[in-house]
């Protein structure tokens, strides 16, 4: 590491600080700047959230994820929900159908055997509504204190069938931007829980697998362009993400964002924008016009689809940035999120 | 809060934004006190509905923005003692100093936690009694009973292992102080109505007769905001210049009477420094002789630790509405969100932070960031 030269969005701090990890700019920076130069020659593929390979003609979808989340049960799920469905959601992102997975285990000395027996449960639940076997695994221990009970790796391994192309830079001008549900529930959640804070009605987080409704939307024939589960940095991340690896803008309407009283409350009190929320089981699809209402009305025979509905389309204007239309009718600049986003003062 | 939603309603916004167009025959320059207020107009892109001959000047009430340097220095210095436990609300911790921020200490081992009340770090002094456990106490009116109240309770509980890092400063001195300013050119303000809804509103009629300003009490949703224009401009326009409460569901005229009796007793007025702007007489609190005891400044000796602030950084002629923004060098290339130069820039309250979030767009043709 001698001759790496730390780049300018990394000067600011010699160490790792939270907002490395916040799905943000400075985790894609990370990846950018000291990740990929490290591996050198090494590395291949680009920064989606699962590689496409190519194996004797099958093209793979192979992805890998940690989950780190405290506390490891939340309302509506746990840490071994997440871990499944976080990888079968990226592995699908792609289009792919997601058969196989590895659960890797890093326990923390003193969890309690039933807490880890409680997870594991989750995870054989969870693997078992998305259809995936899970075939490999591993399992560490690291000392009390070094890990906040239980961590979980999962990779996942899926095919994607001949003819699908969904990918970040076939978004392209003209294409609707479709969310499947409700936004910011799972950061919410577990922000509610972890903090000790309540907001009048418990919400509950909607981590899910997405392959089933992914599937159905391929079943339409519709020309879908990209796919992708917005999830830490929540929906503006994602959307920042896509605008520029496409190279296009994309136009939003705040008014259609689909998101709950409950959400838009705790995050008024907070200051937190729901647009940054993370989100565990919803998508966003970016669909060529003519065959939007197809699967808009596909996503919504689907359960976890019963609420898409279009958020936004993508312009040729102000490429690589999102812009919102406000209710009021003014527009915004939604950015990609700094770090992590931090409750305001009052 | 449901009915919060009412607040927002397009419909009725457009008809508020209707009459102000109507009202309007002159130039006027309104300035919104508070950071909330600013970051509500710019979100919801409020100004660019507004009639062209009304300019909004954003004010000096982000208590992120006016922190003095010297504050956040002392702030990292108790942060970084092995011996700390420091606790703050969240958007401090980006903060800059001068040459850190509570994030860095954070990485290099700093016990620093974000608390959503100051009680929490009470609870936090609590269970850890071989702690030193510090809050950091900034913001106006409206964070200072809590903090307050904290201060309260420690000495009622015996709990001496927490103490308060204290930078609260005070809205009227600084409108005051805006209107005192040779340089000034606001001519009526939009008043922090969660302020108010402490200290009540008798401090600003004598405000109105003095400077000859109109000032109307005012919320923080987007009706709020425009029905205090919409009251603002018919003021000026009449060239009245009054004291109007336009956030009557929150402010009652003598305040919250519990609020001001904690604050009597715990805190007294004294001149505070705020960043970019410099001294102000009388324009803040800090703890009454009886709680000196919970000073954070004393109890690990910082009190002699001075910094001074960027040279090119202009956020205090933003924090003073003379200059918008974008109309400083740094904006959007030295000075970022990720690289702030001022509090301005680093709080998301901020104007300078407001206007690179939001504003890009539009700005990018003006001044090429």
């Amino acid at each position: 590491m001698d001759s790496w030269v730390c780049p300018v969005p990394l000067r600011d701090s010699p160490n790792i600080v939270m907002g490395h990890g916040g799905g943000g700019a400075m985790s894609g920076e990370l990846v950018e700047h000291l990740f990929l130069p490290a591996f050198g020659a090494s590395a291949a593929g680009g920064l989606s959230d699962s590689a496409v390979v190519s194996v004797g003609g099958i093209r793979l979808a192979f992805s890998t994820d940690s989950f780190v989340v405290k506390p490891m049960t939340f309302p509506g799920g746990s840490i071994g929900d997440l871990a499944v469905n976080g990888t079968v959601n990226d592995v699908a992102m792609s289009g792919a159908r997601p058969l196989v997975l590895s659960t890797a285990f890093i326990l923390e000395e003193g969890t309690t055997l039933a807490s880890i027996a409680h997870v594991a449960e989750a995870v054989g639940a969870a693997a078992q509504i998305a259809g995936v076997r899970l075939v490999t695994g591993d399992t560490k221990v690291v000392d009390s204190g070094h890990g906040d009970g239980v961590y979980i790796n999962t990779s996942g391994i899926g095919i994607i069938d001949e003819g699908v192309d969904i990918r970040p830079e076939r978004a392209r001008p003209g294409d609707v931007v479709i969310v499947s549900g409700d936004i910011g529930v799972h950061g919410v959640a577990i922000l509610s829980c972890r903090e000790g804070l309540e907001f009048g009605t418990t919400i509950r987080s909607d981590t899910a697998a997405l392959n089933g409704l992914v599937a159905d939307m391929i079943a339409t024939g519709a020309d879908l362009h990209v796919l992708r589960d917005p999830t830490r940095g929540g929906v503006a991340a994602s959307l920042n993400e896509i605008a520029r690896s496409a190279g296009v803008g994309v136009s939003l309407s705040e008014r259609a964002l689909p998101i709950p009283p409950g959400v838009r409350d705790a995050c008024g009190l907070l200051g937190l924008d729901p647009l940054y929320v993370a989100n565990e089981g919803k998508l966003l699809a970016f669909v060529d016009p003519a065959d939007a209402d197809r699967v808009l009305a596909a996503m919504r025979d689907n359960p976890l689809g019963g609420n898409a509905s279009i958020i936004g389309e993508v312009v040729a204007e102000h490429p690589g940035m999102v812009v919102a239309k406000t209710g009021l009718g003014g527009t915004r600049v939604v950015d990609l999120p700094a770090g992590e986003q931090l409750p305001r003062i009052c | 809060m449901k009915y919060l939603d009412e607040f927002s309603n397009p419909e009725l916004a457009k008809k508020l934004l209707d009459q102000i167009h109507a009202a309007t025959t002159k130039p006027w320059a309104i300035m919104e006190v508070c950071g909330g207020q600013t970051h509500s107009i710019i979100r919801h892109g409020i100004d660019q509905l507004l009639p062209k001959q009304i300019e909004m000047i954003h004010g000096p009430g982000c208590p992120v923005c006016v922190t003095p340097l010297e504050i956040i220095d002392k702030a990292l210095a108790i942060a970084a003692r092995p011996d700390v436990i420091f606790c703050s609300f969240g958007d401090m911790l980006r903060v800059p100093g001068s040459e850190s921020d509570l994030f860095r200490i954070k990485s290099n081992g700093g016990d620093i936690r974000v608390v959503y009340s100051p009680l929490d770090a009470l609870t936090i002094a609590r269970q850890n009694p071989d702690r030193q456990v510090v809050f950091f106490g900034i913001g106006f009116e409206t964070t200072a009973p809590a903090n307050a109240m904290t201060v309260y309770q420690a000495q009622r509980l015996g709990i001496t292992n927490f103490s308060l890092l204290v930078s609260h400063v005070l809205v009227p001195p600084a409108v005051a102080a805006i209107m005192e300013s040779p340089t000034c050119r606001v001519q009526a303000f939009l008043a922090a109505g969660h302020v108010c809804s402490v200290m009540g509103t008798e401090e600003y009629p004598p405000l109105c007769e003095k400077y000859q300003v109109p000032i109307v009490v005012t919320g923080f949703e987007p009706l709020d905001i425009l029905e205090g224009i919409r009251r603002t401009v018919l003021q000026l326009e009449n060239g009245r210049y009054e004291l109007e409460n336009a956030y009557r569901r929150a402010v009652q005229a003598e305040g919250n009477l519990a609020a001001k009796q904690m604050l009597d007793d715990v805190f007294e007025r004294t001149d505070r420094g705020w960043r970019g702007i410099g001294v102000i007489p009388d324009s803040g609190w800090r703890l009454a002789p009886k709680y000196r005891a919970y000073d954070a400044e004393h109890r690990f000796e910082v009190t002699d630790l001075h910094t001074d602030e960027s040279p090119i950084c202009r956020s205090g002629e933003v924090l003073q509405g003379l200059i918008k923004p974008h109309e400083c060098s740094a904006f959007g290339k030295q000075c970022t969100p990720r690289t702030p130069l001022g509090a301005t820039m680093v709080s998301s309250e901020g104007a300078c932070a407001a206007y690179y979030l939001y504003r890009r767009l539009e700005l990018r043709e003006v001044s090429g960031v």
